[in-house]
């Protein structure tokens, strides 16, 4: 398998940035109570995430090590602005949604974590790779939850309804719980246990084992 | 990676003058990006807006079609004001049935239970009966407080009364369904018990004497 590939395809399962990593969780249970802006919010994140990692990489060798922290958050958070100011323009009502959750990117640990990880030690085409990778990785998490939480939430995929309301006149009742940010975690703690059930390089090993008591040890 | 490759360029690259050349020129581009993005996309910007604002009030006078041409279903609306019990002006929106006035539609705003919420309260030109209630901008609770722009929600408004006999504001959320024969009454949403505290305070508010009230106790003489 190529470099490239490998950098593209690894964190969609085996390396991925939320259910591996355990990073940008804020926004996944945020942005995920429709599809539609959940589709909105991985088309932002990705966007943010390949270019800059690539602009950072294009830089790498002339950023100084002691600002270069610094240097990562002014073009992530430029970059976040310009999507979020293209968005508001092309996608309004959607956007409306998003609020504050498209200019939250800056601090998602992802990109951060991309562009110093591995933008700061590898060439512009692979860094771009790598942050489109990362993104597609973060973006399937969320369609998936967000697919749960709309379909048994609302009973409805994208707007279309799918399972028939008892409000409506249907049979399904709607669970509250899956518009609330707690079926967010249920759902992506439930996915970490499948992954990790399928890969079981993924699974962590406990940092201590429970120490078995004797009876004589109590006294 | 080889590690000749950051060694060469080390030293020059974290000495003062380095690190200033690239923090001056790293704000200089970042701000010409960010700063060309927003002065392009602005005019757009404020056309959604805009756009956005008298959908909301075409929607809420009932008079908004699907697909319908926005700007020409709202060049029949004519904006005025009213001095409030403050001395402020507040904009009331009109919609003018030739001479005569059809309907009034008031712009709203007040405390939900997360953040203010901002809308429009269309009243008939008795200045008592309500034709609809919209808000454009709110922050409850996805699922829950913001059951308030569910169509079928917003739909019992039409038709019920502000103000009781006496005059008093008599609108109200109940907790569960309203009564089948009441004019004041609308069902509460399930789940969202101080959203629906939110609404009904405000709308008091608007329509007591210190916000719309007597702008639409003087409708209702002229009637």
């Amino acid at each position: 398998m190529s470099d490239a590939r490998k950098v593209l395809i690894d964190p969609l399962v085996d390396n991925n940035p939320v259910t591996l990593q355990v990073l940008g969780i804020c926004s996944a249970l945020a942005v995920t109570t429709s599809l539609l802006p959940a589709l909105l919010m991985c088309v932002a994140l990705t966007s943010v995430t390949a270019l800059s990692t690539a602009t950072i990489s294009s830089i790498r060798n002339h950023i100084p090590n002691n600002i270069r922290i610094i240097v990562h958050m002014t073009i992530i958070a430029s970059f976040v602005i310009v999507v979020d100011q293209l968005l508001r323009a092309y996608a309004f009502e959607t956007s409306k949604q998003l609020s504050v959750f498209v200019g939250l990117i800056i601090t998602n640990c992802i990109v951060l974590g991309r562009a110093e990880a591995f933008a700061m030690k590898n060439g512009v085409v692979l860094s771009f790779i790598d942050g489109l990778g990362n993104g597609l990785g973060y973006s399937a998490i969320l369609i998936l939850v967000a697919i749960v939480r709309e379909l048994f939430g609302a009973g409805s995929l994208l707007g279309y309804p799918i399972l028939p309301l008892v409000s409506n006149g249907g049979w399904y009742e709607a669970n509250g719980l899956m518009l609330l940010p707690p079926s967010a975690f249920f759902i992506i703690g439930l996915l970490i246990w499948g992954i990790r059930g399928w890969k079981r390089k993924q699974a962590e090993h406990p940092d201590y084992r429970i120490h078995e008591v004797h009876r004589t040890e109590v006294l | 990676m080889s590690d000749d490759d950051t060694t060469t360029p080390k030293r020059s690259r974290d000495s003062i003058s380095n690190t200033l050349i690239v923090a001056i020129s790293i704000s200089l581009v970042c701000s010409i990006l960010v700063a060309s993005a927003a002065i392009l996309l602005k005019p757009r910007q404020l056309q959604n807006e805009e756009e956005y604002r008298q959908r909301i009030i075409l929607d809420v006078a009932g008079l908004y079609e699907p697909g319908g041409d926005i700007a020409a279903l709202y060049s029949s609306i004519e904006e005025s004001s009213t001095e409030l019990a403050s001395g402020e002006q507040a904009p009331v929106y009109l919609v003018m049935d030739g001479e005569r006035l059809e309907q009034v539609i008031l712009p709203i705003e007040g405390a939900g239970l997360w953040a203010m919420m901002y809308g429009f309260l269309a009243v008939e030109n008795d200045g008592n009966t309500v034709r609809g209630l919209r808000f454009y901008a709110h922050g409850e609770t996805p699922g829950l407080g913001d059951q308030i722009d569910k169509p079928a929600w917003r739909a019992q408004w039409q038709g019920k009364k502000l103000f009781a006999p006496g005059g008093a504001p008599q609108i109200t959320i109940v907790k569960g369904s309203a009564a089948d024969d009441s004019n004041y009454e609308i069902d509460g949403l399930a789940g969202a018990t101080l959203t629906a505290r939110g609404v009904t305070n405000l709308v008091h508010h608007w329509i007591s004497d210190q916000g719309y009230g007597p702008y639409l106790k003087e409708l209702n003489d002229n009637e």
